[in-house]
């Protein structure tokens, strides 16, 4: 399979250029409403690079094959791909055993097999389960599951009033030797903090508990090691990062992998069926029954050499650079209240912010008709919201090839928002 | 209602519509009520609880506590304007009405039955927001059906 077109990769140390980067992106050459289409909704999905797109189509252009099943060369070819795109996920998350890489459907479907596989296999009546206000639906809810099969305890860190976790209380709450699991956030979707993951995972581990780190807005916008890291396991998502939906990543420690009884079952996953029992494949194959999406791994590696060749490093320094103009910005607007930190240094891409007498929706609304795409609403984070005392924010979510124009037309579209409600 | 000459933000948030929004008419608890519906709507959190007192197949008062939009609330407050002391069956015909007008009817839009709530016409061309429109009048048509004894399916509060 040729690989797709790599950009060359800019002089270190110097700034990202968005402009640069916005010719790999066809949709972002649109007008929506009559205006060039300024999409600062990344945080909920990003945009699709065309070397992505090609990775996909060249893939069922050439390649496709069903893998590890058949003898002939397409499916030799597939299995390659897949499996080498497992390689570079591997490399891209600071590992050297792809083994440790389990494609999953994205990070939610990555979250249920830790909570289910593992939880259900470890968790007991007593137990306590660590997580905290600033998570999405998706870290709390798999395990409000698992927590009311095995009647293991819920506990949560709380958030500051500058969108920050406070961790006085860890100490405290691991005292009890209970937390046999902690499920924490990398990066926050609804306020942007990049949280102190691993000051949390060295307490955490003294205390003999282990910790899951929901990294769908993590590995998009800020590089990660996991080793360094020193987590258990780490999920992220293909289309936070510039690939396709349906696919995501678990990666997990070995050790933990190896004694994990499977999610589903199914093809692929096996090593031998009987007529009342079988017995397991070897990983990552173990967890992952039934026909993968190849494509969707495929393209999501192809993704990973895109970041990788802009530099995890400028990516978010260009964010917080936008960040930081948008909250220069923002601060002069009378009635704006702003969430999550002060200081960009602590976020990644986003910025969360209610304006008094116009609702988050309205101000969609008014800026999706200038062509300023934004999301309104809880971002399955109500948590958060009930801890801010609102019902909803609006939120802007930037990515590599937003510009500093965009940010000034997100603002002249705030303008027009005062103009209809203030 | 819509004037075509107006940019389109202008003709979906009306003057009027900005009015109930801000300064909501029966907004409140209503003490003697027969019936309670509390709806939301998930994907946006948009909420509302709607009290009414039916006497006598008539709304012979009505109320609403409501959290969100201006779409939903000013809504909200206007039908409850409409149909306070209104007989049930001309309350089902103003809900007819208003849904017809939110899938574009024209007609509908002309129909002096609904009164001030033309100004919410303009809605009907954003459809991401007519459901914000139509919560009030969802929350109408399950108390009417809750104080008739028929439950379609469990409201918030029985939950
Ligand atoms: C912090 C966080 N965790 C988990 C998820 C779930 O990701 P997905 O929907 O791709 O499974 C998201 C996506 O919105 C997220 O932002």
């Amino acid at each position: 399979m040729a690989s797709p077109v790599i950009p060359p990769p800019a002089p270190a140390g110097e700034r990202l250029d968005p402009e640069a980067v916005r010719g790999d992106f066809p949709v972002l050459h649109q007008e929506v409403n009559g205006r060039p289409l300024v999409y600062l909704d990344n945080a909920a999905t990003s945009q699709t690079p065309v070397q992505v797109l090609d990775a996909i189509s060249n893939y069922y252009r050439r390649d496709n094959a069903n893998v590890h099943r058949g003898l002939h060369e397409l499916s030799r070819r597939s299995t390659d791909a897949y499996e080498g795109a497992r390689a570079r996920v591997a490399r891209w998350l600071g590992t050297d055993d792809a083994a440790e890489i389990i494609w999953t459907r994205g990070a939610t479907e990555a979250i249920n097999l830790v909570a289910h596989s593992w939880g259900l296999a470890h968790l007991e009546e007593g137990d306590e389960i660590l997580l905290t206000e600033v998570e999405h639906h998706s870290n709390l809810v798999p395990w409000q599951m698992v927590a009311r099969r095995t009647g293991a305890r819920l506990r949560y860190l709380e958030l500051d009033e500058h969108g920050q976790l406070e961790l006085e209380p860890l100490a405290e709450i691991l005292s009890g030797g209970r937390v046999k699991i902690a499920a924490v956030s990398h990066v926050s979707n609804a306020l942007g903090t990049i949280n102190p993951v691993a000051e949390i995972v060295g307490q955490v581990h003294s205390a003999g508990g282990v910790v899951l780190v929901d990294g769908a807005q993590g590995a998009a916008h800020a590089p990660v090691n996991v080793a360094e890291l020193g987590a258990d396991f780490y999920v992220c998502s293909g289309h936070k990062m510039c690939g396709p939906t349906g696919i995501g990543v678990l990666w997990g420690r070995r050790e933990l992998l190896e004694e994990m009884p499977p999610y589903q079952g199914g093809g692929e996953m096996i090593d031998e069926v009987e007529r009342d029992h079988s017995t397991w494949a070897d990983l990552p194959h173990k967890f992952e029954a039934g026909t993968p999406n190849i494509a969707g791994a495929v393209a999501m590696a192809a993704a990973l050499e895109y970041l990788e060749a802009l530099g995890p490093e400028r990516i978010l320094a260009h964010e917080q650079h936008l960040v930081s103009r948008t909250l220069d910005a923002l601060r002069e607007i009378p009635g704006v209240r702003l969430f999550g930190p002060p200081d960009p240094a602590h976020r990644a891409g986003v910025v969360s912010f209610t304006m008094k007498g116009a609702h988050p929706h309205d101000i969609a609304t008014i800026l999706d008709s200038e062509g300023v795409a934004i999301r309104a609403g809880h971002h399955c984070a109500q948590l958060v919201m009930k801890r801010y005392g609102v019902s909803a924010t609006a939120r802007a979510s930037f990515y590599l090839y937003n510009t500093d124009q965009e940010v000034d037309r997100l603002v002249a579209g705030l303008a027009s928002v005062q103009e209809i409600f203030g | 209602m819509i004037d075509r000459s107006t940019p389109p933000m202008k003709s979906l948030y009306q003057q009027l519509i900005l009015d109930h929004y801000r300064n909501p008419r029966n907004r409140g608890e209503l003490d003697d009520r027969t019936v309670e519906i509390h709806m939301r709507n998930p994907t946006c959190g948009d909420e509302i609880k709607l009290q009414l007192r039916i006497e006598d197949d008539r709304i012979a008062d009505l109320k609403f506590l409501g959290d969100g939009c201006s779409i939903s609330q000013a809504s909200v407050s206007m039908m409850t304007t409409i149909l306070k002391g209104r007989s049930l069956d001309d309350a089902h015909q103003v809900s007819r009405r208003f849904t017809e007008m939110m899938h574009g009817d024209e007609d509908a839009a002309r129909d002096s039955e609904l009164g001030n709530l033309r100004t919410l016409a303009g809605v009907a061309k954003f459809p991401v927001r007519i459901k914000c429109a139509l919560l009030g009048f969802d929350a109408l048509q399950e108390a009417m059906k809750k104080s008739r004894g028929e439950h379609d399916h469990p409201t918030e509060s029985e939950r």
